[in-house]
């Protein structure tokens, strides 16, 4: 019952805002998210003691006459990690919008509730057909968000943003069905996805790979179905580009791991150097694109997709004991803490000066201590600096990669580890061109955090020097005999 | 007490802590507490030091006489098993004592330095997290652990040069330290990788105990070691890496004398000894580093002889120097190496923090041109500083002359072309002299030629520099040579570390003492030389003097800079920029916005089809059916 309540509460939640009104809304919006980040925690720790195993796995006949259950299973430890990010994420964003609410609260809010539930749904789903929907529900909360509230080119921006991820949800319907058509006794659940999956010859499995890696490379993105991404981030509500960013791309990557890499085994091997070759040419690509913008969330848009690059190379490395898996399993959680904290720190900047023109900046150290504090230190888990979350992941990804059963495993690895270096390139320019310097115009009226972002900003550089110091406390999630 | 050994980065997290949370209500105290902090753990390394040089051999492990210390466990998963260990042995408890007891006298130093700085409980906060990782480097008992303090001092590296925010050109500064190491990072980074691939571990002890099968495949050790070098050419600022250094003067002088000069440089000198396992059965990547060595050391030097910037004068110094302390990992000899290290600390920080005396005498004007006579007025400074000159010039019996001539005597012994090594070598060394006593000449002799009053330092600056100055004379007789009737207490001290790799290869010198007399005598006439053609060039400077040809060519720094800049920064960014015109908003995008017109022209004209008249849906609905006729038709006759 437990893992139902984690969609339920979120769901009715959103429900409920709609009806509450305006005013209620943001403590509302509070209170619901705090709760499901409590039975997050609870999960959690029924997980890691596997104790309640019962409350982790819920089943029940849904459309039974096409063989669909409703089937819900916190099975492993990348599920844990990304309903603990969404779990966690949520809350933080609602509390550091205080300052800043949004018009239409209920609505917002509401839509927001929303696609969390749809994205838990994502992450615990075991049949196609409810992953395929909560796929969907988690998509079209997000779609009116964007819409609704962001920058003057939003709904251009959104209608292309709605387009490619549509059209990539699509082509991935198309395939579970081809697979479900195979099924010797019709059904959607997962298992017999595997079964029947692997069991289809080399010739199929090779184009249904592309058809389901589309889908979700879209929504990672890797290169080159990127472009909807900068635009997005860049004129999308700040909140709504945390949600995108730090878990809607993820959504990606753990449909590769749960629902292409074990069903299709052998076209993912066969297109193991493409796929390869294209993640490391978004790593390098997108990092150079990240060098030269003006514009802060572009900057920041550019910078996920070489990160985002760098995970999917890793899950797709075959590598010897899971090393590249695990360290993408953790980088995945990790990243998902950065970036919002990053996010939340441009949409201060962005609230307090008027402007996403990193030239316009400048100077700010000096009169807002703890934001630079913030910027720097997140910033540097951006670029993976040890002792910082980033670093573990990272190191295990490349480490991963460079012992990866791919032929060009050499070559990838150093191409991918200019990321490395370009990283710092850009993110100094970054905390430089907003922190450093003199003041102008704009800039010396910057007030420095309020309590509240002052809080959920320490809540987060602590997640980020814990896990820095001590990562081992994620790895007993990830790691699989 | 080598269990308690986490104490000693724990002192300085802790201060560091302290300072950071209370740097805006400690006001001078944080100071003090930054400066016990360091002070407690040199303590606590000199209790590790004692017990480990009077450890009964037994209970050495292995013979090497090195302990470690399993603190938790970092990575723990089927894939990796890589604990947060340290290791204390010889070579990191020298290491130790080094960085603690020069960083007390440079933090006691920045008391007063940097007294009238608004941001001076920050920057002793920064100064005790650049010793907490810099002791992790040195601890660290496998190569995760010495990068995540190999990174860690860059990143405070980073923080202090750029310390005054305000000022781009410091920030520019800042940020190329950290990228040009980050590109170093990546050589040592592919280095762990390749070691992982083949060991499944990390640390030192399980890679040395592999090496008799690893040797079996020279080619892979030679990368391995090649990748790390490209590592230490970042971190000790040698050829192709090294011109982030002379730009990272930028940040206060202390930094400068703990950072740039006497600790943080050094890691990849630290890192190569550590690895002498590795380096010594990789002959090409050996020599590989004796010639980066040598022509970082030429090169550096050559530069500092036409600079008048005070501080950039060390800065190339300092490259030069490392250059030399290369030389000799690359012929093997380690303790030699280790040997300069630790002289060089001695003399450098004192150079550095006599520099910062006189910058903070005459207004923070660091240019010598503007400088003159000020042994006057500073006659401390002026006497340390002049110490300084002669140990680094290698004048006997100071500090520098041992560890130089150690290295000289290697090199001169090492292979065929060990003589060659050994000249061009000395040709650095006469550059060495000349240019420091140039700098000394033009700052101390002759008139005054600034404005204001020059005035001697307060006590608390002059203290460090006297006890360092000391340290220059004597430092060099922890290696007496035997041919003086001493015993080399530095190399009875590492030899256990080294034993195995000195049984693989032949570097110990072997000449009969009257050559080496010979050589000794001549290494000092040829310094000499250079402190007689500083004297006669300089006594009397009145800096009118413009530079043209080849000075010219050394004093804007062989162009090194302006090289990298259009090879590499400016077309990488114009490239980027082109990309992002052409393929990012033209291509891509321009593809998929191009499809999505096409679908919405196309269903427009679809959309006629629609047009609500009965009989033309009539008319399209027969026509439908004969198609499929015709084509039922044709599909029977094949």
């Amino acid at each position: 019952m437990l893992i139902l309540l984690l969609i339920l509460v979120p769901f009715i939640g959103g429900l409920a805002s709609f009806l509450f009104g305006e005013k209620m809304a943001y403590a509302w919006a509070v209170f619901t998210s705090l709760l499901t980040l409590a039975i997050a925690g609870t999960a959690y720790y029924f997980y890691s003691q596997a104790t309640h195993t019962t409350d982790l796995s819920f089943d029940c006949p849904w459309i039974e006459s096409i063989g669909s259950t409703f089937s819900l299973s916190m099975s492993d430890g990348l599920s844990v990690l990304m309903i603990g990010l969404t779990g966690l994420l949520f809350p933080c964003v609602f509390i550091s919008m205080q300052n800043k609410q949004p018009e239409r609260k209920h609505v917002f809010y509401g839509l927001m509730l929303l696609a969390q539930a749809g994205l838990i749904g994502v992450f615990l789903a075991k049949d196609a057909l409810l992953f395929y929907l909560f796929w969907e529900v988690a998509l079209i909360p997000v779609y009116f968000l964007s819409s609704m509230y962001g920058g003057p080119n939003r709904i251009p921006v959104t209608f292309k943003f709605f387009v490619y991820t549509f059209v990539g949800s699509l082509v991935m319907l198309v395939a579970l069905l081809i697979i479900y058509n195979h099924t010797p006794v019709h059904s959607f659940s997962w298992d017999a996805f595997v079964s029947v999956g692997r069991s289809l010859p080399e010739a199929d499995q090779s184009w249904l790979f592309w058809m389901l890696f589309i889908a979700f490379a879209i929504k990672m993105p890797v290169f080159p179905f990127h472009t909807w991404q900068p635009d997005a981030y860049e004129q999308s509500a700040t909140p709504v580009t945390v949600v995108l960013s730090a878990i809607m791309v993820k959504m990606g990557l753990f449909a590769v791991v749960r629902w292409l890499l074990p069903i299709i085994p052998l076209g993912s091997i066969h297109w193991m150097n493409v796929v390869l070759l294209l993640c490391i040419i978004g790593v390098v690509y997108a990092s150079c694109m990240a060098m030269v913008q003006t514009n802060i969330k572009r900057l920041i848009a550019y910078s996920s997709i070489a990160h985002i690059g760098l995970m999917c190379a890793a899950i797709f490395s075959y590598s010897n004991n899971l090393l590249g898996v695990q360290g993408a399993y953790i980088q995945m959680f990790n990243h998902g803490i950065n970036i919002m904290g990053l996010w939340i720190l441009v949409s201060i900047v962005e609230n307090r000066l008027g402007t996403q023109d990193l030239r316009e900046m400048g100077g700010i150290a000096k009169i807002a201590p703890r934001f630079t504090i913030a910027l720097v230190l997140i910033s540097l888990a951006n670029i993976a600096l040890p002792l910082t979350n980033g670093f573990v992941g990272e190191f295990m990804m490349l480490n991963g990669l460079f012992n990866s059963i791919s032929t060009y495993r050499m070559v990838f690895t150093i191409i991918a580890g200019l990321g490395v270096i370009l990283s710092a390139v850009y993110t100094l320019g970054m905390i430089q061109k907003v922190a450093y310097g003199e003041l102008n115009e704009k800039t010396a009226s910057m007030k420095d955090l309020t309590m509240n972002e002052w809080i959920i900003l320490l809540v987060i550089m602590g997640i980020i020097l814990f896990l820095g110091f001590y990562p081992n406390a994620l790895m007993l999630l990830v790691d699989t005999p | 007490m080598l269990n308690l050994v986490w104490l000693v980065p724990l002192f300085p997290l802790i201060g560091f802590i302290i300072t950071g949370l209370g740097r805006n209500h400690l006001g001078k105290a944080s100071g003090w507490i930054a400066s016990l902090a360091i002070l407690a753990s040199f303590v606590v390394s000199a209790l590790i030091f004692i017990e480990l040089k009077t450890l009964p051999e037994d209970i050495a492990e292995h013979t090497t006489g090195s302990h470690v210390v399993h603190l938790f466990n970092f990575i723990n998963t089927h894939a990796m098993q890589i604990a947060f260990d340290f290791q204390i042995d010889a070579l990191s408890s020298i290491f130790l004592l080094v960085i603690t007891g020069i960083g007390f006298l440079i933090h006691i130093y920045s008391i007063s330095y940097m007294s009238h700085d608004e941001g001076f409980g920050k920057f002793f906060a920064y100064l005790n997290l650049f010793v907490f990782s810099m002791l992790l480097l040195v601890l660290g008992a496998n190569y995760l652990i010495l990068f995540i303090g190999w990174e860690g001092v860059g990143l405070c590296s980073y923080l202090l040069i750029g310390f005054w925010y305000k000022n781009i050109a410091y920030t520019d500064a800042a940020k190329k330290a950290f990228i040009m190491n980050r590109i170093g990072d990546l050589g040592f980074l592919i280095g762990m990788f390749l070691l992982y691939s083949k060991c499944n571990a990390l640390d030192f002890k399980s890679i040395e105990n592999m090496m008799p099968t690893l040797m079996n495949d020279p080619s892979y050790i030679t990368a391995v070691a090649l990748c790390f070098f490209i590592g230490a050419t970042g971190k000790s600022a040698q050829i192709p890496l090294f011109t982030w250094l002379p730009d990272a003067m930028a940040g206060p002088t202390p930094v400068s004398a703990l950072i740039h000069a006497a600790t943080m440089v050094t890691a990849g000198v630290y890192m190569i000894a550590r690895s002498n396992f590795l380096y010594s059965v990789a002959p090409i990547a050996q020599q590989v580093i004796l010639i980066i060595g040598l022509a970082t050391a030429l090169l550096a030097a050559t530069i500092a002889t036409q600079q008048n910037d005070i501080k950039k004068v060390l800065a190339y110094s300092t490259v030069s120097q490392l250059g030399f302390m290369f030389m000799a990992l690359g012929v093997g000899a380690y303790t030699a190496a280790i040997f300069h290290v630790i002289t060089h600390a001695f003399f450098k920080a004192l150079l550095f923090l006599g520099s910062g005396s006189v910058i903070h005498a005459v207004d923070g004007e660091q240019d010598i041109r503007n400088m003159g006579g000020l042994k006057k007025y500073m006659k401390i400074t002026y006497i340390t500083f002049f110490i300084g000159c002669i140990a680094i010039a290698g004048i006997p019996p100071l500090s520098g002359f041992f560890s130089k001539d150690e290295i000289m005597m290697h090199i001169f012994t090492h292979g065929t072309n060990g003589k060659i090594f050994w000249i061009l070598g000395m040709l650095a060394a006469m550059m060495t002299a000349y240019y420091m006593f140039r700098l000394l000449f033009i700052t101390f002799h002759g008139t005054y030629r600034g404005k204001g009053h020059p005035h001697e330092s307060p006590a608390l600056m002059t203290m460090p520099l006297i006890v360092l100055a000391a340290l220059s004379i004597v430092g060099g007789f922890i290696g007496i040579p035997e041919v003086f009737g001493g015993h080399h207490a530095l190399n009875a001290f590492l030899e256990p570390i080294l034993l195995k790799s000195q049984a693989l290869q032949t570097s110990i010198y072997e000449l009969s003492h009257q050559n080496e007399i010979l050589l000794m005598g001549v290494a000092v006439f040829i310094a000499c030389i250079g402190i007689t053609m500083a004297w006669f060039g300089f006594k009397k400077y009145n800096a009118a003097d413009t530079t043209k040809g080849i000075a010219k060519f050394a004093e804007d720094k062989w162009y090194i800079d302006e090289l990298y800049d259009k090879v590499i920064v400016k077309p990488l960014f114009g490239i980027s920029k082109w990309i992002e015109k052409i393929i990012e908003k033209a291509g891509i995008d321009g593809i998929v916005n191009g499809v999505g017109r096409l679908i919405q022209v196309g269903s427009t004209k679809i959309r006629l089809l629609q047009s609500g008249l009965v009989g033309f849906y009539l008319f399209m609905f027969v026509l439908g059916i004969i198609l499929l006729f015709a084509l039922q038709m044709w599909l029977v006759k094949f």
